[in-house]
């Protein structure tokens, strides 16, 4: 289907349906139970899932096919939301033209940054492109920011104000970003027994990009033009005795990268129309390798879920706090609940990035291919089991990269 | 005037006169060898013809073009390849798919963005690598991934890959360095159905006299960096001065 074979349409159909079904399966508990507090199914944070989901495939084109490590992505992210801001202040609220310059604007970006990056491989291509980003970030922050010329607002970050242009806004659609006068804020909510399920335009919209994002994706992987950017993490000099530039190559795949970067940066600007430097910083352009690596780098599903699992957690884990560890433990004599409250509670609330470090360190360890090798050991010991074993032999036979 | 023309080339690392005035011709469709002791500048000179390094003076020509300062893959797009002393391979990919990145290269040149197309639909290059593989006898292990490949296949595999590209000239360096008899022999008898099936140069680097002398048709004894002698294998066998140069004066 679509150009795909088998295995990958059944990949793809299984994205499609996660991102479909989502506000369904997020909210698993209902909405009056102590359990709720785990429910991810409000649009804010789906928007999340999706966006960083696209930020970690786009990066997933360069990390995990050429192997070229950038610390710097989170740039492209930032130039793509204030790109979409300024679309915003000056033309018009339809979140289309917005979305399509910032990707123009963070692809121009990427090939000027890694036309330079890329003379260089290995840490040094980590450290200069860490050095673009941290550059750009200082640009936005201050120097871009000053009374004669004000391209970013500084500290206060780039946002619409009343008094803006939007040449093309008109009293009909609504003050906000929007896809032809559907807010992104607009929001059904469906209340089946005591659950409550929210759909919201926003979150639709932007998964919808993700999944055609995602499928360019798999097509790029699939492509001789995959192919070749597997070479060049295998053995460049081969590639360059076999008649190849490995140098265009990697370029394209860093331009097409940013342009993902770009595309995610104008959707958060899109569901929430600002934009900060601190989107730029060096922390957020580490992020996007953590998700990477976390769900397995190199393979096609593997972002989407590292980008879902580290935004969980930093959702769900920094909102708990000492009263609801106090709930839990409840149940416990005084003194061993205050110990057990005392123990878990570096590790949530804003300690969450303490209960991330872990977490990363044990699939690093157990699960160097990350979350999807996990989901294939655990395939493999169910298809053992049912004594399917030629079937396991099969798969393990079968190219990597799924 | 043959192929390969090395004219005077010099190379000097700091101290160290690696090549001095190296002068080389190598005819058309033949096998040419140069051989010659640890240190000789085997290495340097072919490395001075594949655009890893840039001699001091002198010129390099293949095929009445000057190939002198241009980068590897252009040198290589003009029809030189070259086998390394450890095989290079893409290690990461299949066997199959080792074997169509050089027909790509051919057929595309040193960069094309073909991001769209599908890998499966490239029918007519899965079929000339199939056939290559099928010549090699390495058709049933296109799904493994070659760097689980031994050491003998890994060396047919990176042959085959040069030759997928049809290159005019082939380069190779010590290729049967480290291998076990039965792999050695195999490589020579592969080398030699080569030369009798395809229009081909072939240059040969290597220490093995029992494959220098079971393939080369001409052969170039180097010696600190200078060439000694050049002749027929029959001549060189005898031949005073290489004994010199291999076993020292008092043999």
């Amino acid at each position: 289907m679509l150009g795909l074979n088998k295995q990958d349409t059944s990949l793809f159909l299984i994205v499609v349906a996660m991102t479909v079904l989502a506000p369904f399966f997020l909210n698993p508990f209902p909405s009056e139970s102590s359990l709720a507090l785990f429910n991810a199914g409000y649009p804010d944070l789906m928007q999340r899932f999706v966006i960083f989901g696209i930020f970690a495939i786009g990066f997933n084109i360069l990390f995990g096919l050429t192997g070229y490590l950038s610390f710097g992505h989170a740039a492209f992210l930032g130039v793509g939301s204030y790109a979409a801001v300024w679309i915003f202040k000056l033309f018009t609220y339809n979140v289309i033209p917005a979305i399509v310059f910032s990707v123009i604007v963070a692809g121009a970006f990427a090939l000027f940054i890694g036309y330079i990056s890329l003379r260089r491989s290995g840490i040094y291509f980590s450290i200069l492109t860490l050095a673009f980003a941290q550059m750009s970030f200082a640009l936005a922050y201050s120097v871009l920011s000053n009374p004669n010329f004000n391209l970013t607002n500084g500290e206060t970050g780039l946002q619409v104000y009343g008094d803006d242009l939007q040449i093309f806004h008109r009293e009909n659609l609504p003050d906000f970003p929007h896809l032809f006068g559907l807010s992104m804020r607009a929001n059904y909510e469906l209340e089946i027994g005591s659950w409550l399920f929210n759909f919201s335009a926003g979150y639709y919209i932007c998964a919808i990009i993700m999944i055609a994002a995602f499928y360019l994706a798999v097509r790029i992987f699939r492509s001789p033009f995959g192919t070749m950017l597997r070479a060049v993490k295998s053995n460049q000099t081969r590639m360059y005795y076999t008649g190849l530039n490995a140098r265009p190559y990697t370029l394209a795949a860093f331009v097409v990268s940013g342009m993902y970067a770009g595309l995610a940066g104008g959707l958060m600007a899109a569901v929430d129309p600002l934009a900060g430097a601190e989107r730029m910083q060096w922390t957020a352009s580490g992020e996007v390798v953590l998700m990477t690596i976390l769900g397995g780098t190199g393979t096609l599903i593997g972002p989407i879920l590292g980008a879902g699992f580290i935004k969980y957690f930093e959702n769900i884990f920094s909102k708990i706090n000492d009263t609801i560890l106090h709930g839990w433990f409840a149940f416990l004599p005084e003194g061993l609940e205050n110990l057990m409250v005392a123990i878990v509670h570096p590790f949530i609330g804003k300690g969450w990035h303490l209960t991330l470090g872990i977490l990363f360190m044990l699939v690093i360890i157990f699960l160097p291919g990350g979350l999807v090798e996990g989901g294939q050991r655990i395939l493999n010991l169910l298809r053992r089991r049912n004594g399917q074993k030629s079937d396991a032999d099969k798969s393990a036979q079968s190219t990597p990269a799924e | 005037m043959g192929i390969l023309e090395v004219k005077n080339v010099n190379k000097r690392f700091g101290g160290l006169q690696a090549l001095g005035d190296v002068n080389l011709s190598v005819n058309e469709r033949t096998v040419h060898a140069i051989i010659g002791p640890n240190g000789a500048g085997k290495s340097t000179l072919l490395n001075c013809l594949i655009g890893k390094l840039i001699p001091d003076t002198g010129s390099v020509m293949f095929d009445g073009q000057l190939v002198l300062g241009l980068k590897p893959y252009e040198i290589n797009q003009m029809g030189i390849s070259r086998v390394f002393q450890t095989p290079e391979i893409f290690g990461d990919l299949t066997v199959l798919e080792n074997m169509m990145i050089p027909i790509f290269a051919k057929r595309d040149g040193s960069f094309r963005l073909h991001a769209f197309e599908s890998t499966l639909n490239e029918g007519e290059i899965i079929d000339q690598a199939m056939v290559l593989l099928e010549s090699l006898g390495m058709a049933d292990k296109r799904t493994m991934q070659s760097a689980s490949l031994s050491r003998g296949d890994k060396r047919r595999l990176e042959i085959g890959m040069c030759l997928a590209q049809e290159p005019r000239l082939l380069l190779l360096d010590e290729p049967t360095a480290g291998m076990a008899r039965a792999d050695t022999n195999n490589t020579i008898d592969l080398l030699k159905q080569i030369k009798d099936e395809r229009d081909i140069t072939i240059t040969i680097i290597e220490h093995d006299m029992h494959v220098v002398f079971s393939l080369a048709e001409r052969i170039t004894v180097l010696a600190q960096g200078s060439p000694l002698v050049e002749d027929t294998p029959d001549n060189i066998k005898g031949h005073p001065k290489v004994r010199e140069a291999y076993l020292g004066e008092s043999a």
